[in-house]
Formats: C-alpha cells, structure tokens, sequence
C-alpha cells in the first residue's frame, strides 16, 4: 500500500516536471541510501566497491590533506588551512582534557580521528549528490562497538575486577545498591545501541527531510519557490546538526572513557 | 486497500512508538532551557558548562532514541 502511495507521489511529480518541461522528477527519500556497487551491476559482497566505500574513502583523504596542508606551515600568522587545523586540534584536546581528565590525553589521537571522521563525513554528505556513509546504522555501529568494547577492555586492563564498582554505586543507600546495580548494567549495555543510532538516525532523518521537500518541489510546479526556500532553510540546520552529532559523539566518547579510567561514582 | 490485520497493527504500533520521539524533544527542550535560565542568571559560569548541557541533551535524547528504534523495528524487521 505505502509502495503504491509513493508510486502515485512520484506520478504526480513526473506529471508536473512535464508539464513544466523538464526531465522526469523520481524523488523518493530513502533512495538516496542504497548502497550501490560502483563497478558492476551484481550483488554487493564485502569486498564489493560500492558508493559507501568510496565516500569514506574520501572522507579520509579529506580530512588527511586537510591536516597535513594545515600543519606543513606553521607560520605565526596562520593561513585559513593552518587555522582550520589548529582550531580543531585544539578544540578536541580541550574537550578530552576537560571532560575526560589530563591523564586521558595518551587517547586524544583515537578520539581526534573519530571526531574528524565523522564531521567531515557528516559535512561532505551534504553535497548534493554525494553520499553520506554516517547516515547507515552499519557505519556507526562500528565506531559505537569500538568506542564500547575499547572502553570495556581498557576498564578491565586498568583497575582489574574493581571497574565492576561502577555498577555498585556507593553513595546509594545500602538496600537500594542492587536495584541501582541492574539499572546501571542494563544502562551499561544500552549504550553503544544509543551512541550508534543517534548519529545515523539524526543524518538520515535530516537527508530524508531534504529530499520529502524536493519531492514537493517536483510536485508543485511554478509554487516550488515555497519548498526550494524551506529546503534553504532546512539546509542550514542541518549544517548545524552535522557538527553538532559529531560533537556529541565525541564528548559521548570522552564519557565513556572517563568511566573507565575512573570508575568510582 | 487491502492487506491483513498484522499489517495494520504493524504500523498503528510504529506511529504509537514514534510518539516517543517527540516526547523525548520535550526532554531535550526542558534541558535546554533550564540550561538557558541558569546561563542568564550566571553568565560567566555558563561556558565552562556548555559540554555538561550537551551530555544532558544526549542523555535525554537516548529514551527517544529507542523509541525510534522500536518504531523502525515495527516496520522493517517484524
């Protein structure tokens, strides 16, 4: 029913492009998230080179020449490059230091490449046309399980069986601590499935808006004026959401971490 | 319009779920302007604490997280 629905959607819009004169309008707003093998028409197998791995690929490159051109100068008076680099060195070390702790600084290089992973990932989906790798839950589930599982280990390594007085929290009265403790586990273990969906579920969320907008665009003929300024408008924010859900990742990951280098409440 | 009562409670339970997102933006929002009210009264400590106001605004936002989860369950998985 919702697949008819949709065909009627995109009838309409092709109706209207044609009218108008222009090509047909075939806007539908998950498109924009299939995964597509680059090279060949088969199926896509784990080594397949698909549009996904291409464009972190070039998230990647990105964010490697956007550093090292930042930091080859090193002039007084920095360059835009230099500044851009610097600011968001510095930026993510304060955070590490001021969410995490000093002694934390030993994994500002892991926290610092999620952070550049994601944001440039983030702001270069927004291209049109491109495609954005951090709106699929497989991507960042990937970065959340690392992030959980590098936290866990780290937990154990560093304080041996007494990272489980997490769970047990101390300042509880004594009669409460094992409900507290269940409640803590199951938080515990909810969240690399919050860490992971809450970026992919705001970007994709936000691309779908965008393209839900363009459809209307198609549809509307001479009236699209009204979709194409609220698209503008929905472009800035999301602009806005791309840093922001990187941000948030990373000080999410600085928490996590504080966690497991002291686990004491 | 055809299809079977499954269906239809399938996706009456995805829009139910899909309510907790929105309740979860009256969350966000509560944190946001409580942030705001203590910023306006304390200007200067307001931006040691902007990391704290996002880690709340994270926190509240997971609940409603879930609840997107469950709905796109109902869709997609069941």
């Amino acid at each position: 029913m919702a697949q008819s629905e949709a065909a009627t959607i995109v009838e309409t819009g092709a109706e209207a492009a044609a009218h108008g004169g222009g090509s047909g309008f075939n806007i539908h707003p998950m498109d924009q998230f299939v995964v597509q093998p680059l090279f060949s028409d088969g199926a896509v197998s784990i080594f397949t080179v698909t549009n996904a791995t291409l464009w972190m690929a070039i998230v990647v490159l990105a964010t490697a020449l956007m550093l090292i051109v930042g930091t080859r100068g090193r002039n007084v008076i920095p360059s835009r490059a230099q500044s851009l680099a610097e600011l968001s060195y510095g930026f993510i070390y304060k955070m590490v230091e001021d969410v995490t702790g000093r002694d934390a600084v030993k994994y500002f290089p892991y926290i610092m490449t999620l952070f550049m992973f994601i944001v440039l990932a983030n702001f270069l989906a927004l291209i049109p046309g491109s495609f954005s790798p951090t709106s699929h839950i497989a991507v960042t589930a990937v970065l959340a399980l690392l992030v959980f599982f590098g936290v866990t280990i780290l937990g154990f390594v560093l304080n041996g069986a007494s990272f489980l007085r997490l769970f047990w929290v101390s300042s509880a009265p004594l009669a409460l601590r094992p409900i507290l403790a269940v409640i803590e586990l199951v938080s515990y273990f909810v969240r690399p499935v919050s860490h992971s969906i809450r970026l992919a579920g705001n970007i994709m969320a936000g691309h779908a808006v965008l393209k839900v907008f363009a459809g209307f665009a198609g549809a509307l003929g001479v009236f699209a004026v009204v979709p194409v300024l609220a698209i503008t408008a929905i472009y800035a924010l999301e602009v806005l959401v791309a840093f922001i859900q990187a941000y948030v990742f990373t000080i999410l990951t600085c928490v996590y971490l504080k966690d497991a280098l002291h686990p004491h409440h | 319009m055809e299809g079977d009562i499954s269906t239809l409670g399938q996706f009456i339970g995805a829009g139910l779920a899909g309510l907790g997102s929105g309740i979860a933006a009256l969350g966000v929002g509560n944190v946001a302007a409580n942030f705001l009210n203590g910023a306006l009264r304390n200007p200067s400590a307001a931006a040691s604490q902007t990391a704290t106001l996002f880690i709340g605004i994270a926190f509240a936002e997971a609940l409603g997280i879930f609840s997107f989860l469950v709905a796109l369950l109902l869709m997609f998985a069941v």
